[in-house]
């Protein structure tokens, strides 16, 4: 099925203008979920809740239904500090290939190294 | 500093990353038209996972027995959490969950009219289950590879649940055609009603399509209307006639030298009568959605109410 908003022949798609609703709505948490012993929690999605119980509560509902998880955090998504994603922030690692192990020629007879 | 180093122009970096298959996301630049693009198609799509409920629900207290219900119940409970992620992800470009249900609530917005059609017989949950999650699946398989990030990872969890709901939609179309004349006579009546919305479901022709070569370009789609249509159509026919039962176009025909399906001419007054809001149920969808929300309210000021009274005894204890 296509989500596309169908547009008859001859008309015009509509611009919807936003800032029309009064209600404001819970604050957002992010959800990160632990999928099993010995991995770490990762980022899953986010939800909307009053407190931090009742945002535990959500994410399970949302994000746990089929076992996906044994362990839920929640964090207030304003709480997050996010970087700046421009290249020049990650640069540095571009032109220093020294880095990695494969930089290095390492002859077949020295064996595992 | 020379042209060569000059950093990229936003539009230069945003074509660069659709031009090798990488994903948007929410805190890069992108063209106005595309933000708006992914807004709308995201949104449609949540509303659709919500009102998509409503058909569905209708059934849960006759289900005929214990164990369908309980499978109906996790399926439309799965529904709403489809909406859930679906409204996450269109968040993240600055719109409020807020403002989209006020937007679905006014009828700025929209949802898929498929949801427009009646729920007549317990066949209906068969047939919802068989061809227009199958319908939903062809398409959201194929929409993993959009784009926009938080679009595609929302598809991928989505698609992982979906597969549930088409196979339990078969399973009732299998015990109904394998049961009493009138059993397989309510299957064929309910593959005769939703087999042409189920088609139109996938929108008008790549030719009437108004978004569709935009869309294509910035990979937000990755295939036309009508291939959609055609891959459902070759993967359905054949579970039909599994069935038993007889798809409702006497001009069906399978075409040997190209391996598809074809099917006779589509209604689209109907389709275009369905999505303007002509459709038996527009109204009452809306009308029920904006009770429920109504009528929830004071839950929603209890557990704020309970937050804030929570907080100031944290702070009193700090």
């Amino acid at each position: 099925m296509s989500y596309d908003v169908p547009v008859a022949p001859g008309d015009k798609p509509q611009d919807v203008q936003f800032g029309g609703a009064t209600d404001h709505g819970f604050p957002l948490w992010e959800v990160f979920v632990r999928a099993k012993r010995g991995l770490s929690h990762t980022h899953v999605g986010s939800i909307h809740a009053p407190d931090s119980e009742t945002a535990i509560q959500n994410a399970r509902d949302g994000y746990t239904r089929r076992a996906e998880g044994v362990s839920v955090w929640v964090v207030p998504s304003m709480e997050i500090v996010a970087s700046d994603d421009a290249e020049s922030m990650f640069e540095p690692f571009e032109d220093k290939p020294y880095r990695h192990p494969t930089f290095y020629e390492i002859p077949e007879e020295v064996g595992q190294l | 500093m020379d042209a060569s180093s000059a950093p990229a122009s936003g539009q230069e970096t945003f074509d660069a990353v659709v031009a090798a298959d990488d994903k948007i996301e929410p805190r890069d630049w992108m063209p106005d038209g595309y933000r708006k693009t992914v807004i709308r198609q995201m949104a449609q799509h949540a509303h659709s996972e919500v009102i998509g409920m409503q058909p569905e629900a209708n059934w849960i207290t006759r289900a005929p027995t214990l164990l369908r219900k309980q499978i109906l119940i996790a399926k439309v409970q799965d529904e709403a959490g489809h909406g859930l992620y679906l409204y996450s992800a269109t968040e993240t470009l600055g719109v409020s969950r807020d403002e989209l249900q006020h937007l679905l609530h006014t009828g700025k917005q929209k949802y898929s009219s498929i949801f427009n059609y009646p729920t007549l017989s317990w066949a209906d949950m068969g047939a919802i289950g068989w061809l227009v999650e199958g319908a939903a699946i062809v398409n959201q398989i194929v929409l993993q590879g959009t784009s926009y990030g938080p679009y595609s990872r929302a598809m991928v969890k989505i698609c992982k649940e979906e597969s549930f709901h088409a196979r339990q939609g078969y399973s009732i179309m299998m015990a109904l055609s394998q049961g009493s004349d009138e059993q397989r006579a309510m299957c064929q009546d309910s593959l005769d009603r939703w087999w042409w919305p189920a088609l139109m479901m996938f929108g008008p022709h790549d030719a009437d399509s108004a978004h569709t070569a935009e869309s294509m370009d910035w990979k937000i789609k990755r295939k036309t209307n009508d291939e959609l249509r055609q891959m459902f159509i070759d993967q359905t026919v054949p579970q039909a006639h599994y069935l038993g039962m007889t798809i409702p176009d006497p001009e069906l025909a399978y075409d040997e030298e190209t391996g598809h399906w074809n099917i006779g001419p589509i209604d689209w007054d109907e389709f275009w009568a369905t999505v303007k809001g002509d459709g038996r149920l527009n109204r009452e969808r809306i009308t029920h959605k904006v009770k429920a929300w109504e009528e929830g309210k004071w839950v929603r000021d209890a557990a704020t109410a309970y937050a804030a009274k929570h907080e100031t005894k944290l702070d009193k204890s700090a």
